[in-house]
């Protein structure tokens, strides 16, 4: 078996006030695999996707990114680690900060020291993957919900990461930018891990879930195999919406 | 033509034009009214209909106010207009801030009108502003919308509990919900930053190079304060 994009070993953290979040979670994602992290509110999926990057320094266990250990000392593999785990924030104007959308999709990649000819066609090639093209030019404030969601994937792509993390993707959109942004999540050949309360969405794209709860993961398998596990969603507080059933 | 000269020269141009304009003492009128005609001139040039840049320079309001005040109050001469018992040293500094302070607002509203907001940002990271302020000035131009649209829906869902600000009474209310807009805004700068060191932040923002502009560009670009010179040392020579 090749090295997984992701591989995370007995992680346990609590944040300096004392309160515990993680208490050993072991999580291993293949090259190419699609995974739900579901759980309720407060499980600790935040957290989770705060050390794949290094955002929280890892006090207990370890995350490997693509064989690379992730180490918050080490300010140079850092800086590698930060360009393999794209991390979009749920919310697209935290995430999009420069004044406009082509300034914001060049941003990684220039941190990442590219630059001239070389970075605009990155931004280009970004764009295009989430049908952004012809709002290069304009400020994020006079786009839709959706289209900022989609420009916020857009500058993870930028950066060519080796995992893509989503948190609660779907979230605010309305049912067609919902379901343009599920045809474009899915045309991508990426791994991907996406935080999620949205079970359909879940069941939608990701062959496989994980279930976080209390800090450890509860239930690995398939999402089908989750999803149709009542019980097991009850005592997770998760529910399938009212009418949607999984055969 | 002047709103795509390069914004950094434009900038140098609006300051230097109203440094020598402050820099004309008052008395010499036939200097101002020069620096009026090219100013005028440029307008025409940019143009900048005259109608916005009325409503525009009525930013100018509140401190000519004082200025209109100063020839009624004052120590010296004095001489009278009409029913008016005026002060001449009142007079001449009122009128001073008054001519100078439109002569400025107009320039900056050329310069605001036709150069976008990003542009003079741009044009002050090229002129060496230290990167930090420029920094903090871009994120507050993408921002503003945000935490005004913030406000905006604090106000409404205010208004829908059947909330009407209508005197002191009040206060109490609009200044916790401004104190709730400050910790929101602190969190999302919070979320920002978390967002930015994750695509790779190390304290650059992009920036592009300056690109090099020869000096016929540099030299159209700072028409307006060159005439404004010419017309204050043509003044002095003759003597006004």
């Amino acid at each position: 078996m090749s090295t997984p994009s992701l591989e995370i070993k007995e992680l346990a953290f609590a944040y300096p006030d004392g309160n515990q979040a993680l208490f050993g979670v072991n999580l291993s994602v293949q090259k190419g695999e699609r995974v739900a992290l579901l759980g309720p509110n407060g499980a600790g999926k935040t957290t989770l996707v705060m050390h794949m990057n290094g955002i929280h320094p890892t006090s207990h266990g370890s995350v490997h990114v693509a064989g690379q250990l992730v180490d918050a000392k080490d300010k140079a593999s850092l800086k590698q680690i930060r360009s393999k785990v794209g991390i979009v924030f749920q919310d697209p104007d935290d995430q999009l900060f420069m004044p406009t959308v082509g300034e914001d999709i060049a941003f990684g990649p220039y941190n990442m020291g590219k630059r001239g000819a070389e970075l605009d066609a990155i931004v280009d090639e970004a764009l295009q993957l989430v049908g952004m093209s012809e709002f290069k030019d304009r400020p994020p404030h006079h786009l839709s919900f959706g289209q900022r969601r989609r420009v916020a994937v857009a500058t993870v792509l930028a950066m060519k990461p080796e995992i893509l993390v989503l948190d609660e993707p779907s979230s605010n959109l309305d049912p067609a930018s919902r379901r343009e942004l599920a045809d474009i999540l899915r045309s991508l050949d990426i791994t991907m891990v996406m935080v999620t309360h949205d079970l359909p969405y879940a069941f939608e794209l990701c062959p496989r879930s994980v279930i976080l709860k209390g800090g450890i993961i509860v239930a690995d398998g398939s999402t089908h195999e989750i999803l149709t596990n009542s019980a097991l969603l009850a005592a997770n507080r998760l529910e399938l919406p009212v009418g949607f059933s999984i055969q | 033509m002047i709103h795509s000269l390069p914004s950094h020269a434009k900038i140098v141009a609006a300051l230097l034009f109203i440094l020598i304009c402050v820099s004309t003492p008052i008395n010499r009128w036939q200097a101002f009214v020069g620096y009026f005609v090219v100013l005028f001139i440029t307008v025409a040039a940019a143009k900048i209909p005259f109608t916005l840049l009325f409503k525009r320079a009525l930013i100018e309001i509140p401190f000519i106010f004082f200025a209109l005040l100063m020839p009624f109050f004052g120590t010296g001469e004095r001489f009278e207009v009409g029913p008016l018992n005026l002060y001449r040293e009142g007079l001449l500094a009122g009128a001073g801030i008054f001519i100078k302070g439109t002569l400025g607002v107009i320039t900056a509203i050329i310069l605001s009108t036709s150069t976008t907001a990003r542009e003079i940002l741009r044009g002050l990271e090229r002129l060496k502003l230290p990167t930090l302020m420029v920094q903090i000035a871009s994120f507050m131009l993408r921002y503003v919308n945000v935490v005004n649209d913030e406000m905006e829906r604090m106000k409404i869902a205010r208004e829908s509990r059947g909330f009407e600000a209508t005197g002191i009474q009040h206060w109490k209310v609009i200044a916790t919900a401004a104190g709730a807009l400050f910790i929101r805004s602190y969190e999302r700068g919070e979320r920002v930053h978390l967002a930015m060191i994750s695509r790779g932040y190390d304290g650059v923002l992009p920036h592009d190079e300056p690109p090099r502009i020869p000096l016929s560009t540099w030299i159209r670009s700072l028409t307006l304060p060159i005439s404004a010179l010419i017309i204050s040392i043509t003044t002095l020579a003759l003597g006004f």
